[in-house]
């Protein structure tokens, strides 16, 4: 009885006009695009090759991040040492850094002049070549690694530490025991989730990929409408992307992944098992692996700063302002959403993962066409599309949060008739405080990062920052990227950390 | 947060309110083009010295990118002149019905007879690869082809050098350009969306070799006081480039783009082309070509096809192209 009062007494309608905004946005792009891909032109022997490649890159990608992480996971949850909190928060960095930024880094480091090319100069070898397929998949192991060392963490932390005694009066072994269950349950769904990702790449493969030979069907969306004009064949992509993405979306669903997200990695169980040596060969090559591009930004960024276009400055204030718009409107709706707890509401919070900012983006430049020239539209439909790519994270972070409250003050708050806004306001906002400023801080750094629908819409002017960056690089003016990069990377952690902190002030009693 | 939002509201404001007093007159055309070291900004001080306007040039990507923006934007366009397509293109570029009559009436200096009434050429030259003194050269297309020589090529969905490669093969192996594609493949190092990118990768030491022009030793033999680049002669011959512009039907600074055109065929353009540009000028200006350039590879046999074959076979060579570098 209790949970229908409560469910009765809350705000119902933002979440149901969210859901509906949300559902029209995913399925009304996809019509856009359904109904012109009938007059396309079908798909070429390349157009399968970029499936091809997408669908191998993205299962390579994601067993060599979890197939990495499980060493580097198991050598954390075993091992206390100085500098390992640092060490973990600094692992959710590459989630919130900008793609292109992080490209920058890797050239510096893999690149034909970077670092280990030099080295490997030294005692007599080739010179690498980061561009094409491995150098895609060089990126995405990048990315995930760090995603994927987190989740499995999760895995292992989650073990309590009762068990592994238990193992050891019984003098049983723990990896059969303990670690190949939990990893079972556990990595199947982590590597779904890095699939998922890599499945979506573009600027990944925009910066990196060599070609026809290492095309994402996500870029093949992009230079069907940008190079080509070919709106049937970008459409047809566009399909073929959503349905990739529906299956994976399905598959992870049903695996449940473990949630990413959380805290508590602090508790480290007393272990006596593995080499000590052998987990500090993980933890130093994974942090090299991880931290030495990001230093790389950093070294040649404060040298490019110097060689920055005087564009640099409007393209941050754009980027600032479409972060804003997009943070606004990811917490309207997911905290619409969160409220609501509905079915449909629960179905549109996930939508927005079987599809792709370039699907999106698609379908929104073929129903703006109708009416206008929609390179003039980018900005606008950019904070939009970000907004719904960010919902479902937000989500993951809210709802939980939203059951909490409602599981301890709802009562109490039915007795004093407390419902609608002021509810909203006196009782749910006040300690959703922390989880909002996350949630925030997160759409505003995945926002101010991104190279996606942008490209789709780059108009006259207009240009954010993540743009300039790739523009710089593709006059091969580096230097001034590195610049840029410094800063883009400046602003989106900026970002970041106000939003998160002002979650934080005052509720830190 | 309400100071942050007032302040960006306020900054928006003020780029909104800029001055629009003397009419802008916008020139779509590719990235290099309105680059520091590109012709763009001389070009741009000699227009306005003339003609109390402010032209704006748009880079807008690589050449071929140009045309599929237009085709984009369609009537809401807001260009006035689109500077930088090809021949190769200008079938299809006509063919969207955007494009007017430039209505000028120069003497070329082109190794072709001109005729079209709204397509004006500006430069030309011939595709070559560059590479440094000291690789050894292959003399064809053939022996680049089964030679380990790395080289860095455009894609022609989006650069005019890329399509200009596609149409080089079709034309210099019309029966077995496939085969031609298919045994390049494994030289190339990246295909990169425009010029621009594809030299710096290759100045940046990643190719033996680059796909650009017979000219572009010239830029650094002139500019960089460099002789170490040089542009591989090939037997089959070399495949042309006329470098074109357009006036936009639709603009509404009809009058700003005629005299654009004009200009474009005048002393004080053609003459910024050679040492900024890196192409012949479509006139030749009347100190003749600068030092230097009588050093460059001359084409013993200059291919070119005809726009509406070129907008032919388009499609197909690039298909063939695709198909054969996603293997």
């Amino acid at each position: 009885m209790a949970r229908s009062v409560v469910s009765i007494n809350r705000l119902k309608w933002p979440g149901t006009l969210a859901a509906l905004l949300l559902v029209a946005l995913v399925l009304g792009t996809l019509l856009a695009v359904a109904l012109r891909a009938e007059d396309g032109t079908g798909l070429g022997a390349a157009d399968w090759a970029a499936i091809r490649f997408t669908i191998v890159q993205a299962v390579i990608s994601a067993a060599l991040s979890v197939g990495l992480a499980i060493p580097v996971a198991r050598a954390l949850a075993r091992r206390r040492f100085f500098g390992r909190g640092l060490l973990v928060t600094l692992l959710g960095a590459p989630f919130i850094l900008p793609v292109i930024v992080a490209i920058l880094g890797l050239l510096a480091v893999f690149g034909r002049n970077g670092i280990v090319s030099h080295a490997l100069g030294w005692i007599g070898l080739p010179p690498l070549s980061i561009y094409g397929f491995h150098g895609v998949v060089l990126a995405h192991v990048f990315f995930n690694l760090p995603l994927a060392v987190r989740m499995i963490l999760q895995g292992w932390i989650s073990i309590p530490a009762e068990r592994f005694r238990l193992a050891a009066t019984l003098n049983a072994p723990i990896g059969p025991l303990l670690e190949r269950p939990m990893l079972r349950a556990v990595a199947p769904g982590v590597f779904l989730v890095v699939f998922l990702i890599c499945l979506s790449s573009f600027a990944v493969a925009l910066a990196l990929g060599g070609g026809p030979r290492a095309t994402t069907v996500e870029l093949a969306i992009y230079q069907a409408l940008r190079f080509d004009f070919d709106l049937g064949r970008a459409a047809l992509l566009a399909l073929v992307q959503v349905g990739l993405c529906t299956i994976t979306a399905l598959l992870a669903w049903r695996i449940a992944a473990p949630d990413g997200l959380a805290g508590g990695l602090d508790r480290v169980v007393d272990r006596w098992d593995g080499s000590k040596a052998m987990d500090g060969f993980w933890i130093t090559a994974a942090a090299l692996f991880l931290l030495l591009p990001l230093s790389m930004v950093i070294l040649n960024g404060l040298t490019g700063m110097l060689q920055m276009p005087a564009s640099v400055w409007p393209a941050l204030m754009r980027s600032i302002g479409v972060a804003l718009a997009s943070t606004g409107l990811t917490i309207l709706l997911s905290l619409a959403l969160a409220l609501n707890n509905g079915r449909f509401a629960g179905f549109a919070g996930v939508l927005p993962l079987a599809s792709s900012s370039l699907v999106v983006g698609t379908g929104l430049f073929l129903i703006i066409r109708e009416f206008a020239n929609p390179l003039s539209y980018g900005l606008v439909v950019t904070a939009l599309v970000n907004a719904m790519l960010s919902v479902p994270f937000a989500i993951r972070v809210l709802a939980p949060a939203m059951r909490d409250v409602e599981h301890t003050f709802g009562r109490l708050s039915d007795s004093l008739g407390l419902t609608g806004w002021a509810r909203l306001r006196w009782v749910i906002l006040p300690r959703l405080r922390r989880p909002l400023g996350f949630a925030a801080g997160l759409a505003a750094a995945l926002s101010m990062g991104d190279l996606g629908v942008i490209t789709l819409f780059a108009g006259t002017g207009g240009e954010t920052l993540p743009l300039l960056m790739h523009r710089l690089m593709g006059a091969y003016r580096m230097e001034a990227a590195a610049g840029v990069g410094l800063l883009l990377l400046a602003a989106s952690l900026t970002m970041f950390w106000i939003f998160d902190r002002g979650g934080r002030v005052d509720a830190e009693t | 947060m309400k100071h942050i939002l007032t302040s960006v509201a306020g900054l928006a404001l003020m780029a909104g309110a800029a001055h629009a007093e003397p009419p802008v007159l916008t020139v779509y055309t590719y990235d290099s083009f309105v680059s520091d070291w590109g012709p763009g900004p001389a070009i741009e001080a000699a227009f306005e010295a003339e003609c109390a306007c402010d032209l704006q040039f748009v880079g807008a990507g690589d050449g071929a990118a140009l045309l599929a923006r237009v085709q984009l934007e369609g009537d809401n366009t807001d260009a006035d002149v689109v500077l930088g397509i090809d021949t190769n293109l200008t079938a299809a570029a006509r063919e969207t019905g955007l494009f007017a009559p430039h209505g000028v009436t120069a003497d070329l200096d082109l190794p072709i007879e001109w005729s079209d009434a709204e397509f004006l050429p500006y430069d030309w030259g011939y595709f070559a690869f560059v590479s440094t003194e000291g690789v050894e050269a292959p003399a064809s297309l053939t022996e680049l082809a089964v030679s380990d020589l790395k080289i860095v090529i455009q894609d022609p969905r989006s650069s005019t050098p890329g399509l200009g490669l596609v149409h080089w093969v079709q034309t210099a192996h019309p029966d077995d350009s496939q085969a031609i594609w298919e045994a390049l493949a494994d030289n190339v190092v990246t295909v990169t969306s425009g010029w621009s990118e594809a030299y710096g990768l290759f100045l940046e030491g990643e190719a033996d070799a680059v796909l650009s022009y017979t000219t572009s030793p010239a830029y650094h033999l002139i500019a960089e006081e460099d002789s170490g680049k040089v542009a591989w002669a090939f037997d089959e011959g070399h495949y042309m480039q006329v470098e074109v512009a357009g006036k936009i039907a639709q603009t509404d600074q009809s009058e700003l783009a005629d005299q654009f055109m004009a200009f474009m065929v005048s002393e004080a353009f053609q003459s910024v082309i050679p040492t900024t540009n890196w192409m012949y000028p479509a006139v030749t200006p009347a100190d003749g070509l600068p030092d230097g350039f009588e050093t460059l590879v001359q084409p013993a046999t200059a291919l070119l096809l005809s726009p509406e074959d070129a907008a032919a076979t388009r499609a197909d060579a690039i298909e063939e192209w695709r198909a054969a570098l996603s293997q």
